[in-house]
């Protein structure tokens, strides 16, 4: 693709490519023209979704449509429960779960005859009926994608395909504008930092480029660490030009003409889109020397993580960068008076970073109009536990919980009751049932000892232990601690101790007040974010779960029959028929008794897996 | 510069802008307690890692407790610095500390120097409240010099920061992630594997017993009880002007003769002192710097006395070792002549002698047991003690050395010049080498003895000195960090000298890894060296070639300054040890 050296060049390229999308977009065409979308997000991707581009390409060229059909994959679509997933247009048929031997079918009934696999379709859990469109499915039916916005609809390795949306235009726009009006349209959109702590980006940019320095830096933070959370790098899979021209605008708002994309080394396919686009933009002339005839100078470089949860918080990230050991710093100075090698810098989120050319597109008042008073636009969530549609949704700010959870997320699995949801990581909260119509958005999901986080969206059923989920969230933090910081350091492991010993029935009432205690101290003393926000999965859990607690602690219980030392499996001797199955299922021979005679377990050699109790076909075993 | 106005303790006051809460209530006499933080300005050295968090206060306003060390006054701030919330974090943090370290203190070679006892004990902390696992780390003595006891580190960083900071030597680092995380060697090597120098100024800032010195007490003993040897010990410089605070006395008190007189109760054949090798090694030296002077060839010469500066020019700067001297150090030099010239003169096989010395340095320790550092295959000093060490060794051996009597050394190796004395200071061995040199050279008498332009705390001090008229330009620097400075400058050819002291500790031996801990240490070390100078002042030798007992053993035994056998037991290629 030639360089494109002016605003007008850029426009006529809109021109030239804006018809590659028409099919997708269901915008008539003449022709018959056909086009194939498969997810290539990483879900689908371990699907085997590549193979199924290929077989259709392969049948395609057998065919002799190559003029008429195109396959492609494409950013994620989001409900990855039901991947891979394959759209066909302009019809926009959404097949699920679609495997490269179901190819052959699809192409022979769906683009050759035009009539429906229907066994491949969607079918609503509730109504039983099969759903042709995506439009009509309900995980779909109350997303709005904004930052997702390309994602499923462009192949985000075609930066043509990203022109084509109206892509760099934003870029354009901007570089024609002051750095200051360009920061007071940001201000005005009222968009938050999508990373966790919701700091209002225009401000943010504004501190940075009231620091005045020759050199400065824009950060992408793609270290992405909640456990379960996927939104920046399916993003950065499906996706990766819009980071890259949210980074651009970024750096001209500030003042800075380099730019770095810190991204874990666990995400191979966002990093590999990530150097294709950034390679498609330098050479369309969107990154380097001279943007468009504007005299502003940018590019990118990519800098790769160890995985470290901990460089997710940005002086950990700087010094990361700075090839130091990745552990945060005291904060003042902040990094936009001093950050990656002392320089003033700006960090800012994948998904906010994607937020910010269609602010510019659309306008600021557009933006300020999704969402709710405080907190503006949509949010993206990776919503997964217990629930029916795992999957990536996004929906404006001010959803509520029941809708995510129930409307789109489909409810719990298995029909479970619903127990609670955690947000935010391990930095976050678990928000019980009462809450399920609260608003989504920064203030509300704090005033319930929660937060918004980065999206990740925990969904627990009355079959979790929430003291023991308090104890999972914990060992995590243990492990990711950078060490700094005494309270931290030590303070949560001590925490982590305590919940061990009372999912092992050997808690006693003090070590509940210590809980309290030590959090206190830990979110009060705490050198950075991780260390301060660690024991809010614990300080939740027992504001809203305290009975669980108490079972576990007085009762030697765990209620929902998860922690394993608490647990007793017998045989109710009324119920009993001396069938052995039991027995001869038990992995550790704990169980005796003759035939159709009583069976007893050993309960000192019992390790309770439960494997009797899924065995038995008359109820006997029981667990207590 | 601009003031800031705030209140702490409802107090007010006004500070230059940029000063941290810990400097401001410090003002106000408000003693906010410190673990972690230590600031020693005379050496460039600050470590405000806030990781103890026992510093924390209330800000109004704030969240959450931030640390006074590390956060800057604002204008308007509103500061409680003893709160309940405030009092009962900091008794939180630290009682989390102490419940990861062992409780092993009435065993703990730190025990009471350590400064994490004595905060417990004055936060009257008498029981351990949270009792879990506790990191457990191999005791590190590889080096034979330097011991590390990670089991024992609270994560304060003082180490690392003193280590990279100020020495530039990068040899610690923090290591792993959570509960276990410790500071240690890259990839938790043994530090023998690093590149260390065991200069050991870490030592002199830990707060617990995490890095101490690999302790020769028990070997001393040994040998000292030991009819069938003959145990001689030699005194570095340094080491009078500090041990006296180990009994309670001022800060740098000369205790030269008590000293002497605590070492023959403690059992001691001959009482030497490193002084006389240091006279002897600026004899040798001084003939090593005519040489070269005149031949203008291998310049700048740079000293050799400093195993811990010989350590960072093998590890960081290769390329100019062929600018240091061949000179063994004083130590090694008072070794080698008690295991010859004093072995053949008192007719004892120099096997059955062991040479004790002790020192104010953890390196010298190092030094002593190097291949190269022997003479005819027999090392010339068998055990090091700090002076640290040897106080210990005078309490547990009845010696109380407040009330010994002043004591002469032994002769031959007893005698010594003002000139000897003040190698415990830095610039000292510049002055001492300027001294002969010029009357060498010039074959002039010195009036004044004085080069008070080498003297000083600062990081390096600088001379130019007219000899035959020929520019001599010399430059004494203290702390690698500076002496990095210097020889980079030198590398790149930007700056030229002709003769460089150089001293691995930041104001030379007198603040050495091994003298006694000294929790105000920027004075401390002023003292010190102040008390050296008044021994010089008072001397009447003050020129190392004066030294009778030095013209002695050249007439019997050394023939002349640089001679064969001279190179044979006072001369060494100086390589460090793969």
């Amino acid at each position: 693709m030639p360089e494109i050296k002016t605003t007008t060049e850029l426009l006529e390229a809109y021109e030239q490519f804006k018809g590659l999308l028409n099919t997708r977009l269901g915008i008539a065409v003449s022709d018959e023209s056909q086009m194939i979308l498969v997810c290539g997000g990483t879900g689908c991707h371990a699907s085997q979704s590549n193979k199924i581009v290929n077989e259709f390409n392969r049948l395609i060229k057998e065919h002799g449509l190559e003029d008429r059909i195109q396959a492609s994959i494409s950013g994620c679509f989001g409900f990855c429960e039901k991947g891979p997933i394959v759209k066909i247009f302009p019809e926009g048929v959404f097949y699920v779960q679609v495997k490269p031997g179901d190819v052959p079918e699809l192409f022979e009934e769906q683009i050759l005859k035009g009539q429906k696999v229907t066994r491949l379709l969607y079918e609503d859990p509730t109504l039983k009926q099969k759903k042709a469109n995506s439009e009509d499915i309900n995980f779909y039916r109350l997303q709005q994608r904004v930052a997702l916005r390309n994602c499923g609809l462009i192949n985000p390795e075609k930066v043509e395909e990203y022109i084509a949306t109206g892509g760099f235009q934003s870029l354009a726009k901007v570089l024609s504008m002051t750095p200051a009006e360009v920061i007071e349209e940001m201000k005005k959109s009222g968009l938050r930092g999508r990373g966790g702590a919701g700091f209002p980006t225009g401000r943010k940019w504004e501190f940075a480029r009231n620091h005045v320095n020759d050199e400065k830096f824009v950060i992408c933070n793609a270290d992405e660490g909640d456990p379960g959370a996927f939104m920046d790098r399916s993003i950065m899979e499906g996706d990766s030009h819009s980071v890259i021209e949210g980074m651009a605008i970024a750096a001209y708002a500030i003042g800075a003409s380099r730019g770095y994309v810190y991204i874990r080394a666990e995400y191979p396919l966002a990093v590999s889109r990530l150097e294709i686009a950034i390679e498609q933009a330098r050479a369309c002339g969107m990154l380097g020397r001279n943007i468009l005839q504007s005299g502003f100078n940018f590019d990118i470089d990519i800098r790769l993580g160890a995985g470290a949860f901990v460089c997710g918080e940005e002086t950990a990230l700087i010094h990361s960068i700075e090839g130091r050991r990745g552990e945060p710093g005291n904060k003042p100075p902040f990094p936009a008076q001093s950050g990656l090698w002392g320089v003033p810098t700006i960090v800012n989120n994948v998904e906010t970073l994607a937020n910010i050319p269609i602010i510019y597109q659309k306008g600021a008042d557009w933006f300020n109009s999704l969402g709710t008073k405080t907190s503006k636009g949509t949010k993206v969530f990776a919503l997964a536990g217990k629930v029916n549609n795992v999957g990536l949704v996004e929906v404006p700010m001010g959803t509520t919980l029941r809708e995510i959870i129930y409307d789109i997320g489909g409810g719990i699995k298995n029909n479970a009751r619903f127990k609670s949801a955690q947000t935010g990581g391990p930095s976050g909260g678990c928000i019980p049932e009462q809450y399920l119509d609260t608003p989504i958005d920064y203030e509300s999901l704090s005033s319930i000892g929660s937060m918004m986080g980065s999206g990740g969206m925990i969904v627990m059923s009355d079959q979790d232990c929430m003291v023991n989920i308090a104890r999972f969230y914990m060992e995590f933090i243990v492990e990711e601690s950078c060490g700094r910081c005494a309270p931290c350091r030590v303070g949560n492991k001590r925490m982590l101790e305590i919940l061990t010993d009372i999912t092992e029935g050997r808690g006693c009432e003090e070590d509940l007040f210590e809980l309290r205690s030590l959090a206190t101290t830990i979110a009060d003393t705490s050198l950075c974010g991780l260390g301060q926000t660690a024991p809010n999965p614990v300080l939740s859990t027992m504001k809203y779960f305290m009975d669980e607690y108490e079972a576990h602690v007085h009762d030697s219980r765990c209620p929902a029959g998860v922690c394993q030392k608490l647990l007793k499996y017998e045989i109710a001797a009324e119920k009993c028929i001396g069938c052995t199955s039991c027995a001869r299922g038990c992995p550790v021979g704990c169980i005796s008794g003759q035939v159709k005679q009583l069976h007893t377990i050993d309960q000192t050699k019992c390790i309770k897996c439960g494997v009797c109790m899924t065995r038995c076909k008359f109820s006997a075993v029981v667990r207590n | 510069m601009k003031k800031v106005n705030l209140t702490i303790d409802g107090q007010h006051v006004s500070v230059p802008e940029g000063t941290t809460i810990l400097d401001a209530a410090r003002k106000l006499h408000l003693d906010i307690p410190t673990l972690c933080y230590l600031k020693l300005e005379k050496v460039n050295y600050l470590n405000s890692v806030a990781s103890c968090r026992i510093c924390v206060v209330e800000v109004e306003g704030r969240n959450n407790l931030p640390p006074a060390c590390a956060t800057p006054v604002m204008e308007g701030m509103q500061v409680t610095t003893n709160s309940r919330r405030v009092l009962t974090s900091r008794r939180k943090n630290l009682e989390l500390i102490i419940s990861n370290h062992p409780f092993d203190c009435l065993v703990c070679s730190k025990s009471t120097d350590c400064e994490l006892q004595s905060l417990v004990w004055e936060f009257g902390i008498n029981t351990q409240r949270y009792k879990g696992e506790r990191s457990t780390h191999p005791i590190d003595k590889s080096s034979g010099a330097l011991k590390r006891d990670p089991s024992k580190c609270i994560m304060c960083r003082r180490c690392e920061t003193m280590c990279n900071d100020v020495q530039t030597v990068g040899a610690l680092t923090a290591f792993g992630r959570g509960f276990r995380t410790v500071v240690a060697p890259a990839e938790m090597m043994p530090i023998a594997q690093s590149n260390c120098t065991y200069c050991g100024q870490c030592v002199s800032v830990c707060p617990t017993a995490a890095l101490t010195g690999v302790g020769y007490i028990h070997e001393t003993w040994t040998a000292l009880f030991n009819p069938k040897k003959h145990v001689v010990v030699q005194v570095a410089p340094a080491v009078r002007v500090a041990i006296g605070e180990e009994f309670g006395m001022p800060v740098g008190q000369i205790v030269t003769g008590k000293l002497v007189a605590g070492l023959r109760r403690l059992g001691f054949s001959a009482v030497f002192d490193t002084t006389f090798g240091a006279d002897l090694t600026i004899v040798e030296e001084g003939k090593e710097i005519m040489e070269r002077l005149e031949k203008n060839e291998n310049l700048p010469i740079l000293t050799s006395c400093c195993p811990g500066w010989i350590n960072f020019l093998n590890c960081h700067f290769p390329k100019l070792r062929y600018m240091v001297s061949t000179c063994k150090s004083p130590q090694q030099m008072t070794g080698a002549m008690v295991k010859t010239y004093y072995a053949k003169k008192m007719g004892i096989d120099p096997r059955d002698i062991v040479v004790v010395s002790v020192m104010p340095c953890i390196a010298k320790k190092y030094e002593s047991a190097l291949p190269s550092e022997q003479t005819y295959g027999i090392r010339d000093v068998d055990l090091v003690l700090t002076t640290r060490e040897l106080a210990k060794m005078f309490k547990e051996g009845s010696v109380d050395l407040r009330h010994m009597p002043e004591e002469e050394f032994d002769s031959p190796l007893g005698q010594s010049t003002g000139a000897g004395v003040i190698f415990g200071s830095t610039g000292g061995v510049l002055e001492a080498a300027l001294r002969t040199v010029y009357e060498k050279a010039t074959g002039k008498e010195l009036t004044d003895v004085n080069f008070t332009s080498i003297r000083g705390l600062q990081a390096s001090r600088e001379a130019s000195i007219d000899l035959n008229g020929r520019t001599v330009r010399v430059v004494a620097v203290s702390g690698l960090g500076n002496t990095r400075k210097i020889l980079e400058k030198i590398e790149s050819g930007e700056e030229k000298y002709d003769v460089i002291e150089i001293m691995a500790c930041p104001g030379g031996c007198v603040n050495g890894g091994g003298q006694p801990y000294a929790a105000e240490r920027d004075d401390v070390i002023e003292q010190r060296i102040r008390g050296l100078y008044h021994i010089d002042r008072n001397q009447t030798l003050r020129v190392s070639h004066h030294n009778p007992a030095i013209q002695a053993v050249y007439q019997e035994f050394l023939g002349e300054a640089g001679s064969e056998i001279a190179h044979e037991i006072l001369h060494v290629e100086h390589l460090m040890e793969d």
